[in-house]
């Protein structure tokens, strides 16, 4: 076969994204959303590592029943510190702005999104943010936990509450437009071709994803202006003793909480799509139906807030409407998990990282997912109501869910945003510590939950610790999965070798321009002929040409 | 650059200011919101002040603002047809002088309300009202909606002088006809929220 053959040096001239401008200028007012998409990447890892510190320290905590490690009040603020990281900085950002951005105007077929200069505007609002989270961590921090529940965060806590409000709704108004970004991008600029039907399910995703972020966000934004307004001039808003209710606070927090769970799970489903068609080489299995449900998931989700408040003095015909409504997302939920199957069913599979991270998602998603179920059902909420059940299941979606196509993602573009492979040994090694690590940590947690251990408390009674011990063994292991890839990552950036354009013979027109792309995404501008993830008749089309030969 | 044609452009444009326009409703929404709950729930105390308020100031207030809009309106006609860019100018001018007499009859009203000791937690003297604490939580709201519309108004005015002053440059209605229906777009959205204001706060009573 003549593949074996050494090939020719690529010419690593040809320009590029990166190498036609090295100026540092040239990046931090860049319009070009693949550099815009490869700050964020490295802005939120950063973010992402910080997140982990307060995580280390409160499973090194948990190791003992008595709070020894720290006191209390730093507990609180450490779990806090954890949550509002992780969710608004991380999670809520994590592929939409960095492989969403460098990925989806490519996979349309256009040269740039339509508002480059919204797109960096709201790369600094992030950033803006981000420094203000940071501010208030100086000052101390906040305890409230990262839903900001009142009348505890606008009356009692005494914690630097305004530079963390204000923080999260300047990164607010960068998630509203990148959303906005990339609406008005599926709908004006896509290539000559490239109709709805067959846009790339990633493409899909981010659509519903950006529904939400455009939807939800102001919700919260509001929101969390009355609550500093009310921090500042205590007038009642959601203070009891004033006639406020703090119940209000609650449905208006989780009217963007809630949907805020699939603005960070859509995007993953979206990634997974691209990895389990790829690596099965094979048509997606049910596109129309991966794509709708996607739509569903945003549109039921902005319906099922209430399940929040089931024990919080909600109305119970409320409740009972709220638990029916969560039931329902599931359907779609389940519909995208058993495409997955299908599509991985009779595939030709090649087990490349991407793909591992692929099957791990599936597989902690539909824990994730069925605990949920568990969570919605009235009767059963009011018994693990604020335990580690269900610190258990949304780590189960969020890191089980959107970490692993996070990484599966990284793994999969990292060719396609830098020009080289990654060393695939250590992928499927971090892959599958991550995997185990994952499970170790979070398994227990559905164990100690079902057996009453609350949240947010740092003493615990010594029956528990055995668990405890397990979970802060398995923290470990996935602190190192995670560490690992960042390491061999910026290790590949010098000494793997060149990928060329299309290391994994993927379709979709990311693969079809050069890695890394140029400045203006294309070579010559695409146009499309054919459904999807045309796979099979590409197949057909090889083993045509090979009895020709 | 990233667009292929003018017509892509003016397209992206649009959808782009009718998705934050949404985003914009769904953020009043949330305050309104509250306040429904709120004026549902403590109907004498709300009724009590709107009372407090001066329903002529804002009849007046609501006149200028609809003036305003109308001016806006024009100065997108002309865009749209014409083009002429003295008349965008003046049309805009127009827009951006009853934006701010409407935010300057704001800051008396404001004024006003502060001598009376109106002001929520600064300066409330509630001795003459029969239920203070609801009544207080009326006037934040009150304060909290205005402010917000302010802030939009105040916004809008800057961009929308910024633009008359870019009318200047010759190319400009080949160019700009985009900004200005745009901006008039975002402009009536802010008058709209607005009208829902008015009879929110001042006809309560």
């Amino acid at each position: 076969m003549s593949e074996n053959i050494v090939q020719p040096e690529l010419p690593l001239q040809r320009l590029n994204y990166i190498n036609h401008d090295w100026s540092v200028w040239s990046w931090i007012n860049s319009r070009d959303h693949k550099r815009i998409g490869v700050m964020y990447l490295l802005t939120i890892t950063f973010l992402f590592f910080l997140g982990s510190l307060p995580a280390i320290l409160i499973r090194l905590e948990l190791l003992t029943p008595a709070p020894n490690l720290v006191t209390r009040e730093i507990y609180n603020r450490l779990f806090t510190m954890h949550g509002v990281t992780m969710v608004f900085f991380f999670l809520v950002p994590s592929i939409p702005t960095s492989l969403g951005n460098f990925l989806l105007p490519m996979m349309i077929g256009a040269r740039d999104l339509a508002f480059p200069r919204m797109n960096l505007a709201s790369y600094y609002l992030f950033l803006a943010g981000a420094i203000l989270a940071l501010v208030s961590l100086v000052n101390g921090g906040v305890d409230t936990g990262w839903t900001f529940y009142t009348p505890y965060s606008t009356t009692f806590s005494n914690s630097a509450m305004t530079p963390m409000i204000l923080g999260i709704f300047v990164a607010g108004f960068s998630s509203i437009f990148t959303g906005l970004n990339f609406i008005v991008t599926v709908h004006t600029m896509r290539c000559p071709g490239m109709y709805w039907s067959r846009l790339p399910l990633f493409v899909w995703s981010m659509y519903a994803t950006s529904l939400i972020l455009v939807l939800a966000t102001p919700v919260l934004a509001i929101t969390l202006l009355l609550v500093a307004a009310e921090h500042w001039f205590q007038v009642g808003i959601f203070d009891p003793k004033l006639g406020g209710d703090p119940l209000l606070y609650q449905h208006l927090f989780w009217f963007y909480s809630h949907p805020a769970v699939y603005i960070m799970i859509l995007p993953s489903m979206g990634v997974i799509s691209e990895l389990v068609t790829t690596f099965s080489r094979k048509h997606v299995f049910g596109y129309t139906f991966i794509a709708f449900s996607s739509i569903a998931i945003a549109v039921l989700g902005f319906l099922v807030w209430g399940h929040h408040m089931f024990v919080s003095g909600q109305s119970m015909y409320a409740g009972m409407v709220f638990s029916v409504l969560s039931f329902l997302v599931a359907v779609p939920s389940a519909i995208k998990v058993f495409n997955w199957t299908m599509t991985l069913h009779k595939g030709s599979l090649v087990l490349k990282t991407p793909l591992l991270y692929a099957l791990g998602f599936i597989g902690l998603f539909t824990i994730g997912g069925l605990t949920g179920l568990f969570l919605a059902a009235l009767a059963v909420d009011v018994h693990v109501h604020d335990t580690y059940f269900v610190i258990a299941h949304f780590h189960y979606i969020m890191v089980g869910g959107t970490m692993m196509a996070y990484l599966g993602g990284v793994h999969y573009w990292w060719p396609k945003i830098t020009g080289r492979m990654y060393p695939e040994g250590w992928g499927v090694f971090s892959a599958v510590l991550v995997f185990f690590g994952f499970n170790l940590t979070f398994f227990p947690q559905f164990i100690l939950g079902y057996m009453g251990m609350v949240r947010r408390v740092a003493d615990y009674d010594p029956q528990f610790q055995v668990l405890n011990v397990l979970s802060t063994a398995g923290a470990s292991i996935l602190g190192v999965g995670f560490l690992l890839p960042l390491c061999y990552l910026l290790w590949s950036l010098r000494y793997e070798p060149i990928a060329g354009d299309n290391p994994w013979g993927a379709t979709g027109l990311e693969w079809k321009s050069p890695s890394p792309p140029p400045e203006l995404n294309f070579e010559t501008p695409p146009t499309v002929d054919g459904p999807a993830y045309d796979y099979d008749t590409e197949t057909i089309h090889q083993e045509g040409k090979k009895k020709h030969v | 650059m990233q667009f292929d044609d003018a017509e892509q452009q003016h397209e992206a444009a649009a959808l782009g200011m009718w998705a934050f326009l949404a985003t914009e409703i769904l953020f009043f929404g949330g305050v309104l919101t509250g306040f429904v709950i709120y004026r549902h729930r403590y109907l004498e105390a709300f009724a009590e002040g709107g009372k407090e308020l001066w329903p002529w100031i804002g009849t007046a207030n609501t006149a200028v603002l609809l003036l305003s809009s109308f001016a806006m309106a024009m100065a997108v006609h002309e865009a749209e047809t014409q083009g002429r860019r003295k008349h965008i100018a003046r049309y805009l001018l127009l827009t951006a002088l009853l934006g701010a007499t409407f935010i300057c009859v704001k800051a008396v009203e404001y004024t006003i309300d502060w001598h009376e000791g109106l002001i929520p937690s600064l300066n409330w003297h509630p001795e003459h009202l029969s239920h203070p604490d609801q009544t207080q939580m009326f006037f934040f709201f009150y304060f909290f909606l205005t402010i917000l519309h302010a802030i939009h108004m105040t916004a809008g005015i800057g961009v929308i002088l910024i633009v008359a002053w870019q009318t200047r440059r010759p190319d400009f209605s080949s160019e700009k006809k985009t900004t200005v229906e745009m901006l008039g777009l975002y402009w009536h959205f802010v008058d709209v929220v607005w009208i829902f204001l008015f009879p929110l706060l001042y006809l309560t009573a």
